[in-house]
């Protein structure tokens, strides 16, 4: 049942001004933003941007220094165990019991929730089967491969049947298949309409799952919009990826200028950002560069990031 | 993240951090603790009643008729009179073990199982995600100490109901919750150091310069007055001795109600200094 204020809010979690500071250092640098309900809402950042903070103070367990955060309505300062009752947390990394089995540890969950033993036991079966791991059920976790891990710590995630789940970087670690298991999941949770707040690094994960998202540098939110609206505002709609052997890019000062709107150099390679890459390609090829390779696509998330911050994600 | 990291040597602990108290919610930590014991109860459970046969065996009897036929019985002699004075012997060891064993079980599951839980497994992260509070995990946690030792004490006065230890009648009954006591005197404070600590270096520390001293020198084997005179004070400062010295007057039958409460409100002290001080580490350590 959303709370009075909620309804006028209109937004499951609304941010002005968060900050969070751990003695100097500051890690959440007075960000502003809302989730509205039934969203999938994205952190996307490198390591240190202050996703991870700002997913803790949203889950209630590390206090605002500064700001003002409503979650589900309620201030997390006084009202965290009602806000932690309705939401479900997947850490950046498991917290499971090792040494329970993968039943013991759903059941002693729903424990902490208060949930009857019966309806715990309930829940847990249900979402064993949801998570694919029914057949593991009687397993210790111990030995289980990451990607059934993360599938059980969402498991876990759920059995209070929250209205907001938080999840911390929920693929990092795993195989490609491993990854888009969870991705599927995640997406029939969005479409039962739970509102899924998520943090990575992974620019085909944000693509993948939010419907918005916030791009964060040094604490600081430096863009917001839909994985399509970034695009369109901050990158081409193609990019002309270039590759030269070390000694010819080392001394290709000046040759490309003017072959599109923006060139950014990487260590390894020359990205081209133009509205037609078929062309800038062969105008390069016209001037006689020394191409090795020449590779058009159209813009991702990560040319945002490079563009806003002068930096790849994962560096 | 790093800087999570880092922070928590820098910032203190803000005081809304701790929580309120919730039953359900400390019922529900106890549960898991329990969850978790369930894994490995056999080996402990057959520990907890072996160790104190075996202790008493060699020590109370075996020892102990050497002891009566020493200067410690002084000097009587005489088959009958030794076999006395190893009874003797006996039943004053057992309620000393009885307390310096639940100093060591509540010692020990103070210091690896709480650093598993707060550093290598993250449970206690877990259960802070869900409603749980801080003060609900330090409650339930403690909780949990208290039916373990429990179970070390119970063990131990079955022992010495069979052997014919106990002499002090039913009242003999209390060395149960003060053996618990006397465990918690540590429990509570080491897991509220364990709780500072980031790796298990400092744990070896605590058993090699306190819990085994303690066990040797707290009145347990021989009466503190043995002590070289400066090492005297010393003992008496331990709860060790507070709770050697109350569980040993209640089996024997010689307690007296003045220095029984004495012995017992010093060690509901250093309880409370120590739950005290689980409250405010534990916070320390899981809010950030």
């Amino acid at each position: 049942m959303p709370t009075q204020s909620e309804t006028q809010l209109g937004a499951l979690i609304h941010a002005r001004g968060l900050t969070k500071r751990f003695g100097e250092l500051v890690a959440v640098d007075a960000v502003d933003f809302d989730v509205a309900p039934g969203e999938a809402f994205g952190f996307l950042g490198p390591n240190g941007a202050g996703k991870t903070s700002t997913m803790r103070m949203i889950g209630c367990v590390s206090p605002v220094t500064e700001g003002t955060l409503r979650v589900l309505g309620q201030d997390p300062a006084t009202d965290g165990p009602q806000i932690r009752a309705r939401i479900g947390v997947v850490p950046q990394s498991d917290t499971l019991d090792m040494e329970l089995t993968v039943f013991e540890n759903l059941l002693i969950y729903g424990r902490y929730f208060d949930l009857s033993h019966k309806e715990a036991g309930r829940r847990a079966n249900e979402l064993l089967e949801f998570v694919q791991l029914d057949e593991r059920k009687q397993d210790q976790v111990e030995p289980l491969s990451g990607g059934m891990k993360r599938r059980l710590t969402i498991a876990r995630s759920l059995i209070n049947e929250p209205d907001l789940l938080l999840l911390d970087e929920p693929t990092t670690g795993l195989d490609p298949q491993a990854r888009h298991l969870l991705w599927d999941k995640l997406y029939r949770l969005k479409q039962r309409g739970v509102t899924l707040v998520l943090t990575t690094h992974y620019m085909d994960e944000a693509e993948q799952l939010c419907d918005r998202l916030v791009v964060m540098d040094k604490a600081k939110i430096v863009a917001e919009g839909s994985p399509r609206e970034l695009i369109a505002q901050y990158s081409t709609r193609e990019v002309l990826e270039l590759r030269f052997a070390p000694e010819v890019q080392d001394s290709l000062d000046g040759k490309l200028d003017g072959l599109a709107e923006r060139v950014e150099r990487l260590p390894d390679r020359v990205l081209i950002y133009t509205a037609d890459g078929e062309a800038a390609s062969a105008e390069a090829h016209r001037r006689g560069l020394e191409i090795e390779s020449a590779l058009v696509r159209r813009s991702t998330l990560e040319d945002v990031f490079l563009r806003l911050t002068g930096r790849t994600l994962i560096e | 993240m790093a800087e999570s990291v880092a922070a928590g040597r820098i910032r203190a602990a803000p005081p809304s951090g701790v929580g309120r108290l919730s039953l359900s919610a400390t019922l529900a930590v106890l549960e898991y603790c329990a969850l978790n014991y369930r894994r490995n109860w056999r080996g402990t459970l057959f520990m907890t009643f072996f160790s104190p046969v075996l202790f008493l065996g060699a020590m109370g009897f075996g020892l102990g008729s050497f002891v009566n036929t020493g200067s410690g019985a002084g000097g009587a002699g005489g088959a009958t009179a030794a076999a006395v004075g190893a009874v003797g012997y006996a039943a004053f060891l057992a309620p000393g073990l009885l307390a310096a064993t639940c100093m060591q079980t509540g010692a020990f599951e103070a210091t690896y199982p709480i650093m598993a839980r707060l550093v290598w497994t993250k449970v206690y992260h877990a259960m802070l995600a869900t409603p749980i509070a801080v003060i609900d995990v330090v409650a339930g946690q403690l909780g949990w100490f208290a039916i373990r030792l429990a179970l070390v004490a119970l063990a131990y006065f079955v022992v010495m109901i069979a052997f014919g230890l106990v002499h002090g009648g039913p009242i003999a009954l209390l060395i149960i919750p003060i053996g618990v006591l006397t465990g918690l005197c540590f429990s509570a404070p080491i897991a509220a150091f364990a709780a500072t600590q980031h790796n298990d270096n400092g744990f070896a520390l605590i058993f090699r310069f306190l819990v085994t001293p303690l066990f040797l020198f707290s009145g347990t084997f021989f009466p503190i007055e043995q002590l070289p005179a400066f090492l005297q004070p010393v003992a008496l400062i331990t709860p060790t001795y507070h709770g050697v010295a109350v569980t040993r007057d209640l089996t024997l039958g010689t307690a007296a109600l003045g220095p029984s409460l004495l012995h017992v409100g010093y060690l509901v002290a250093i309880f409370i200094a120590g739950v005290v001080a689980c409250r405010l580490t534990f916070t320390r350590a899981l809010v950030k």
